[in-house]
């Protein structure tokens, strides 16, 4: 008997918890400035993130998926990202969105029940929020397959949550992209549970990032709570993509904080421990004390920070509250290039019953 | 007897059948230890084991795909998918196989399954959550499609659907999960699939309908009646196959049909009772069939859903309108 393949995966971490450098840090985290500039992206998601719950709960948002605790993984992709790349999110990813320009207001609109919300002003080419469990991936390597026949130098990159790696699509999109050497890098942002179902239920690999393999792609782990080493891992997967070498599946470790969505109590099924323990490694502390340990940071300029993310979110919520909601035309509307015209006289019959529907729970 | 919501009757079914039979196993996306999203599973894990009550890995396909192996092997798998939206992927399973394995093997395997899903909107849900797509697998020859619209129905006709030798699509309305809470026996007893059932006798218009906008067919039915108008409402229960009899026999006593579902409706299943209506019923009729559904648009997200879904006031212009003139 002999081996015929074997199989390595790295995992790269650039700073510990506690915001100890392990290593020589990557060129770009030299730069103060930078670093701030992905530290206040963290903490103005994390602002925006706090608001949009405190709103569902007293009635003024829908359900909302929040993303607490996984801000250096959502960041540190769209850091490392182009803004002619092209991005296909789940429903977590403000951190990534924020910064490719997507606005508070359209992320509000959005999860207010509002379809205006998946028509980003910018970036115009990304893909709106997934919420049918891993089909955005078959989206990203189809994107990818458009740039590699244009011969673009863009790359797309899927998101894709631990439960969703075990969708058949998800296997579909990596065999693609390997089998086509596709630009495309998948993101496996693994924060441990899908819903109540903790990952050790879910698989039994050892890694996520192991799945692309036996795609042809190569695999690597990434500390995703060290926004240093997310950006790095990322700008070389896109790289490497960009540049004609492949695919690359990435995954980043990280934790949910939060409750599922708002729908949801975690502490039915999680224990509160974990929770707490997970808490001693979230993604704001260790880049917090690096920039302090710099002399670039301090708790003033943190809380100014804080205070003007605040007034920003509040801006937002402003204005997603004064929109008003569409008319009921807006259901027939963008249905078709083309749209038959029964489609008209609904719309009529819409219009002449708009309002006489019983209010919803 | 216990006063319990429609959610609750669902649990109380799937746990009756646990217990009285042991070749039943509950599955899906978080149906274990969290009880299920919508809780249509609570206290199953922690009676019956994690063996009987399992929570699956997340994929859809893979979850009737299995449900079809289990009960090719004599099992009979009670599986959830969460949400309507998410029985797309499982589509091919469904339609290619659990449907049609008895067929396909002439009786020498068969496939006792129940996918339990969601139903409707109303409820401020996320997009894809709020899709009433009854008409996609009533299409498909060999699987029933069954709706409940009272927890005492719920309760029936799910112990009747799990007992069935054939596979069935079980639709949860989500809109009445607790809207109102009603006696029911937890004594086993099933209410028979493949019939509808009268929810009110009335002499002057037949409103057929299921699931969660019965609630508002009842309600109009009241205001006809206040206006001097006498509506029978019939549940049709088990949407596919239908119960033709008892809407034609209805027809021939009022002479008037209107069709109300949720669901869009452009191949509805309200256009198939309307054939079934004019192949066999034509000369009854006094008044052309009212069709109130859904728009044939995507169901909007939920700013706009109560426009989306036929109200009371679009219900009672219909059947009025078919008594006009």
């Amino acid at each position: 008997m002999r081996t015929v393949a074997e199989f390595r995966i790295e995992y790269l971490r650039q700073l510990s918890p506690q915001g100890r450098p392990l290593d020589e840090l990557p060129a770009f985290a030299a730069d103060n400035e930078e670093l701030l500039k992905m530290f206040a992206a963290m903490l103005r998601a994390r602002t925006f993130d706090a608001k949009a719950i405190n709103l569902q709960r007293t009635g003024k948002l829908g359900t909302y998926a929040p993303c607490l605790g996984q801000e250096a993984a959502h960041v540190g992709v769209g850091a490392a990202m182009r803004p002619e790349d092209c991005l296909a999110i789940v429903y977590r990813e403000i951190g990534t969105l924020f910064w490719r320009g997507v606005s508070m207001t359209e992320v509000l609109l959005y999860w207010g029940g509002d379809e205006r919300g998946n028509n980003f002003a910018v970036p115009r080419h990304d893909f709106p929020w997934c919420v049918p469990i891993a089909t955005q991936t078959l989206h990203a390597a189809g994107a990818a397959m458009a740039f590699k026949i244009r011969k673009e130098p863009r790359c797309a990159v899927a998101y894709i949550g631990d439960g969703g790696t075990s969708e058949g699509t998800f296997y579909e999109a990596m065999n693609l992209a390997g089998a086509r050497q596709l630009p495309i890098v998948f993101v496996i942002v693994n924060n441990k549970w899908a819903i109540s179902v903790p990952i050790e239920q879910q698989t039994a690999c050892e890694t996520l990032a192991q799945k692309g393999i036996a795609a042809g792609i190569p695999g690597v782990q990434v500390d995703g709570n060290d926004v240093i080493a997310v950006r790095d891992c990322m700008a070389r997967a896109l790289e490497k993509a960009r540049t004609g070498g492949g695919p690359t599946v990435v995954e980043a470790l990280s934790y949910r904080l939060s409750d599922h969505t708002t729908a949801d109590d975690a502490s039915r099924y999680r224990d509160e421990a974990e929770v707490a323990e997970a808490w001693k490694t979230e993604p704001m502390i260790r880049l917090r004390k690096l920039l302090e340990s710099r002399g670039v940071l301090d708790a003033a300029r943190e809380q100014a920070m804080k205070a003007q993310f605040t007034r920003e979110v509040d801006a937002a919520v402003q204005e997603y509250l004064n929109t008003p909601r569409q008319s009921s035309d807006a259901m027939f509307e963008h249905l078709y290039a083309n749209p038959p015209p029964y489609l008209e006289e609904q719309k009529e019959l819409a219009r002449r019953y708009a309002g006489t529907g019983r209010p919803s729970h | 007897m216990p006063k319990v919501t429609m959610v609750e009757a669902i649990a109380m079914a799937q746990a009756w059948e646990l217990a009285n039979d042991p070749s039943v196993v509950v599955l899906g996306e978080d149906v274990g230890k969290s009880g299920g999203v919508f809780r249509a599973t609570s206290g199953l894990f922690e009676r019956f084991g994690a063996d009987r009550v399992q929570d699956t890995p997340l994929a859809e396909n893979m979850i009737a795909g299995m449900c079809v192996g289990m009960a090719a092997q004599g099992m009979r798998p009670v599986a959830e998918i969460q949400f309507m939206g998410f029985l797309y992927p499982a589509i091919d399973q469904i339609v290619n196989h659990m449907s049609r394995l008895r067929h396909r093997t002439r009786g020498r395997l068969s496939c006792p399954v129940v996918i339990r899903t969601p139903h409707g909107g109303g409820i401020h849900a996320p997009e894809h959550h709020s899709e009433s797509v009854e008409s996609m697998i009533a299409h498909v020859p060999g699987i029933r499609v069954v709706c409940p619209s009272s927890p005492a129905r719920a309760y029936g006709l799910l112990l009747a659907s799990i007992r069935d030798p054939d596979p069935v699509l079980f639709l949860e309305p989500t809109r009445i999960y607790r809207l109102a809470k009603q006696e029911v026996a937890d004594d086993g007893v099933a209410a028979p699939l493949d019939v509808c059932y009268i929810l009110r006798e009335g002499e002057d218009v037949t409103l057929v309908t299921w699931g969660a906008i019965a609630t508002d067919v009842l309600q109009a039915a009241e205001q006809l009646a206040a206006q001097g108008i006498s509506a029978e409402v019939i549940d049709l229960a088990t949407v596919s196959p239908i119960d033709s009899e008892t809407i034609l026999d209805s027809v021939a006593k009022t002479g008037r049909l209107v069709i109300v579902h949720e669901a869009a409706r452009n191949c509805g299943v309200g256009a198939e009772i309307a054939a079934i209506v004019a192949e066999h019923g034509l000369y009854d009729l006094l008044a052309p069939i009212q069709r109130v559904t859904g728009f044939d648009t995507v169901v909007p997200l939920y700013r706009l859903e109560n426009d989306y879904i036929p109200s009371v006031a679009r219900i009672v212009d219909a059947a009025k309108a078919t008594l006009a003139g």
